[in-house]
């Protein structure tokens, strides 16, 4: 096997998780690479940072907010401690920087990514999505971006509450009246930013699919999933593979139409009447990837082995009715290894 | 035996969440000259706080924008925006490299002029144009872009009694998919308003309309606004041309690029985010072309470019007064420069570089100006090593309003220098004094003495 | 001012507080200080190696010093055991 290493960020397998471990348990599984996984991390207490069986060595990084450059002088030390093939980073939030710099990174340290180009990010952001949609063919609940508190009050002459405010990167909640819009709006604003997206709340079943694009319009794996049990963060508790071509159909479409390159997951809501809407794209692999490797695609696999310039091949079938569940576990850490991360940055 | 380097004892408790030193540490690496002259040898010179501008990052950047537009389009002018910075210093640096002048006010008006740039190469914008400067800018062969139909009248009536035509242009208004939407300058274009006011000027004035100017918004982050603007003044061109069989000289897509600086409330590094010229160039001048202009009827673009030309050729060098405790405990440090000449930190987290080496530790401090007002804050959190008193810092780009929006309040306002290309220092502009108040003012002479 | 006896201190500036469960990081010049608090010098006494050690007046030495054991306090990491 092909010894090969890869570093990973969204090690934050908490109550609402990055998608880092499940990338990491997926490349472990590989039956081609041999890999050494290297942890990109922001917090001290991000779990993957102890999981040492998952997780070969895990550095600091700078957050995206404090720029590209940082990030990219990080790396740079990183690759003077290590080897690194590849980077898969696994946060909405930081991929513009990864994107922006995936030149650069290519080019002064040798490593490869496979991320979606820039147009194509931007494209599917949340306050580009009714245009996205138009473009693409592809329904989308009627949403306004808003960029202060005073436009909040003329939403009712357009929309109806229920109403979904959404963050830009992240967050979102249901409110039922002006007055939870307003709170809603605060409390995302202050954390992400603005704009702050408002969006037709549409009434049916959320299914969920993860995809991977080949960067030419072909695409090279999906599964759908339905979530069976929600946490109160709206997060997938479980969920259960299934049997839909109209998702599927709707994916490549939407894979060939775009040309993405890399993973994603569309959040999508099924009416009564079978209509799709299209909720949301986010533009990495879900924290529930792992259900595709044990649907038998493995996702991250098949990123690792484009990334470095192979070809592969479509996954044609996946394993109906294969469920996840999560669970949470109790990991004892000894005081030394989190003064370690906290003084040094590195574990 | 020599003595080691000191730094202020800090403790702080580790946050879950909190920064990381090595995410941060090189945010502030130190900054100790500015093109081949020591902050220290600055200040040393010019007095703390001072302004410095460098000209070669100023040529560079003129170069960079005007090499996006004119490899992409084949006619392109730009306008110095002299309401961004008008010491005369900086507006001759770009009128070499061959803007006009595009100016909002008589005073500016007078101090294109008087910087030497002929009257045909002014662009007169604003809603606030007297009659005796209206008819100064016919005679100058000025372009006079038209606010409201106020001026209008008022224009129509001042060039009646002239054998010169004026040349004027509309501002328009229009939706390009921004907020806010800036429609309380010229008219507006899918309402239909433009056109009328077009009518009016060619059916019933002496005056030639010679070109169409928008100014979408400010700080912008999204070239595709400018594709959509570029896209409707074209519209409205081509369907003068088709209505009046009039050509368009001009296209004026006004400025609004936004700079390298880190809006308040952005998530990303403003440097990180914001696009570059070749971007807003490609958004421009694909729309121009594929507009349907035949030929010989393109038109000339005009860009007024302020803020992201001059931005980062400005840095503001201050000095720490002193440092304190908050009484939650945070650490605040109070600098000798605040909103009162730093304007642009009531919106942008500008980047703050100390002059001098310290170690790896930092703090999260809040930094204060001198003046005496609760507002004066400078940024309201940062990260920087301990600074004592004394230290000094470097603040980045600052180039743009700064030295237009800047206050005299309780003290005076500092020297300006220039940095050439040479790394030669000049004095462009000296730093205020009692006498530059005093001299404004008039004593009656009953109060001449202090007591009565 | 003292500093909790039984407050865990490592080389690399982190430090443990066992009883409240909260931890910290100093600079270096931080961590001499409170080691030299552990070994019982005086406020005088530290000030006065401080001062020998290091590039810095006396001024700044007291003034930094009063900071640093504010933060201390209001960090909860000193105890007076005597007074109480």
């Amino acid at each position: 096997m092909k010894k090969i290493s890869v570093a990973v960020t969204g090690l934050n397998a908490i109550d609402s998780p990055g998608p880092g471990i499940s990338v990491i348990r997926a490349l472990r599984e590989s039956k081609v690479f041999d890999v050494r996984i290297i942890g990109l991390s922001y917090e001290t207490l991000e779990p993957g940072i102890y999981m040492h069986d998952l997780v070969d060595k895990t550095y600091q990084v700078p957050l995206p907010s404090t720029g590209m450059e940082l990030l990219m002088q990080r790396l740079a030390y990183i690759c003077s401690q290590e080897k690194m093939d590849v980077i898969i980073p696994n946060f909405d939030a930081e991929l513009f920087n990864y994107i922006k710099l995936s030149d650069r990174i290519k080019k002064e340290l040798g490593i490869s990514t496979f991320l979606p180009d820039l147009d194509a990010f931007e494209a599917r952001h949340k306050v580009n999505l009714s245009e996205y949609g138009k473009k693409h063919g592809i329904r989308v609940p009627k949403s306004k971006t808003i960029f202060n508190i005073a436009e909040l009050s003329t939403l009712k002459q357009e929309f109806e509450y229920p109403l979904a405010i959404k963050g830009k990167f992240y967050d979102a909640t249901i409110v039922y009246s002006y007055e939870q819009a307003v709170a809603a709006f605060n409390k995302i604003a202050s954390k992400w930013g603005l704009p702050i997206i408002a969006q037709e709340f549409v009434r049916g079943e959320e299914v969920n699919v993860t995809a991977i694009g080949d960067g030419k319009g072909a695409l090279i794996g999906a599964v759908p999933m339905k979530k069976q049990y929600i946490t109160d963060k709206g997060k997938a508790w479980s969920g259960i593979s299934i049997d839909d071509n109209k998702l599927l159909d709707m994916t490549r479409r939407l894979m060939t139409s775009t040309k993405w390159r890399g993973g994603l997951e569309l959040e999508i809501v099924k009416t009564d009447a079978e209509e799709y809407y299209l909720l949301e794209i986010n533009p990495r692999f879900p924290a529930w990837i792992y259900l595709a490797v044990g649907c038998g695609q493995n996702h991250p696999e098949a990123l690792v082995r484009m990334a470095l310039g192979e070809t592969v091949k479509p996954f044609t079938t996946y394993e109906v009715g294969k469920l996840f569940v999560r669970y949470s576990y109790d990991m004892i850490v000894d005081l030394k290894e989190f003064e370690k991360i906290s003084t040094s940055g590195e574990l | 035996m020599k003595k080691a380097l000191y730094e202020r004892p800090v403790i702080q408790r580790l946050n879950v969440g909190l920064m990381n030193k090595y995410g941060t540490k090189t945010e502030f690496e130190p900054v100790r000259e500015i093109d081949g002259n020591s902050v220290a040898s600055l200040t040393g010179q010019f007095g703390s706080p001072l302004f410095v501008i460098s000209e070669k990052t100023i040529r560079n950047t003129y170069r960079d924008a005007n090499r996006a537009f004119k490899t992409r389009y084949p006619k392109v002018q730009f306008a110095w925006s002299y309401k961004t910075n008008y010491i005369s210093a900086v507006c001759n640096v770009f009128h070499q490299e061959g803007s006009w002048a595009e100016v909002v006010s008589g005073f500016e008006y007078a101090k294109a002029l008087h910087n030497g740039i002929p009257g045909s190469k002014i662009i007169f914008n604003g809603p606030d144009k007297t009659k005796e400067e209206l008819e100064l800018a016919i005679k100058n062969d000025s372009f006079i872009h038209l606010d409201n139909l106020d001026e209008f009248y008022l224009l129509r009536e001042v060039s009646a009694g002239l054998s010169k035509k004026p040349k004027v242009a509309i501002r328009v208004n229009m939706d390009t998919g921004i907020y806010p939407m800036w429609d309380r300058f010229g008219f507006n274009y899918e309402n239909g308003e433009a056109m009328d006011v077009v009518n009016k000027i060619i059916l019933n004035s002496n005056m030639d309309l010679v070109g169409l100017h928008c100014h979408i918004g400010t700080f912008m982050l999204a070239p595709s606004a400018y594709s959509v603007a570029a896209a409707k003044l074209s519209e409205l061109a081509l369907s003068i041309k088709k209505k009046h069989n009039k050509t368009i000289q001009y296209l004026d897509l006004g400025g609004g690029f936004a700079s390298r600086n880190t809006l308040k409330g952005s998530y990303l590094q403003g440097a990180d985010a914001s696009p570059t010229f070749d971007m807003f160039a490609e958004a421009i001048s694909s729309s121009l072309f594929n507009a349907g202009f035949s030929e010989g009827d393109l038109p000339l673009l005009v860009l007024e470019t302020g803020r992201a030309l001059i931005d980062e050729a400005g840095y503001l060098l201050g000095s720490v007064i002193s440092n304190k405790r908050l009484s939650d405990g945070r650490r605040a440090t109070i600098m000798d420069f605040g909103v009162n000449i730093l304007f642009t930190s009531f919106w942008y987290n500008h980047k703050i570089s100390p002059a001098q080496p310290f170690g790896q530790y930092s703090e999260d401090t809040v930094l204060y100006g001198p003046l005496c007002m609760n507002i004066d804050v400078v940024r309201e959190q940062i990260s920087l090593p301990p600074l004592k008193k004394g230290d000094q810092v470097v603040v980045h780009t600052v180039g743009a309003y700064n030295m237009t929006q800047w206050m005299q309040f309780i003290a005076m306002r500092p020297a300006v220098v220039m940095i050439d290309l040479n790394n030669k220092v000049h004095l462009v502009r000296k730093r205020e004094g009692l006498e530059t108040i005093e001299g404004q003012e008039v004593l009656p002479g009953y109060l001449k003495n202090c007591e009565r | 001012m003292e500093i909790k006896k039984n407050i865990a201190l490592s080389d690399t500036g982190f430090v443990f507080d066992p009883s409240t469960g909260n931890s910290f990081s100093t600079n270096p010049i931080g961590l001499e200080i409170i080691q030299y608090m552990r070994q019982g010098l005086s406020d005088g006494k530290i000030q006065e190696l401080i001062l020998n050690r290091y590039e810095v007046d006396k001024n700044t030495v007291e003034k930094d010093m009063e900071d640093f054991m504010t933060m201390l306090s209001k960090l909860k990491l000193t105890g007076s055991y005597e007074k109480d």
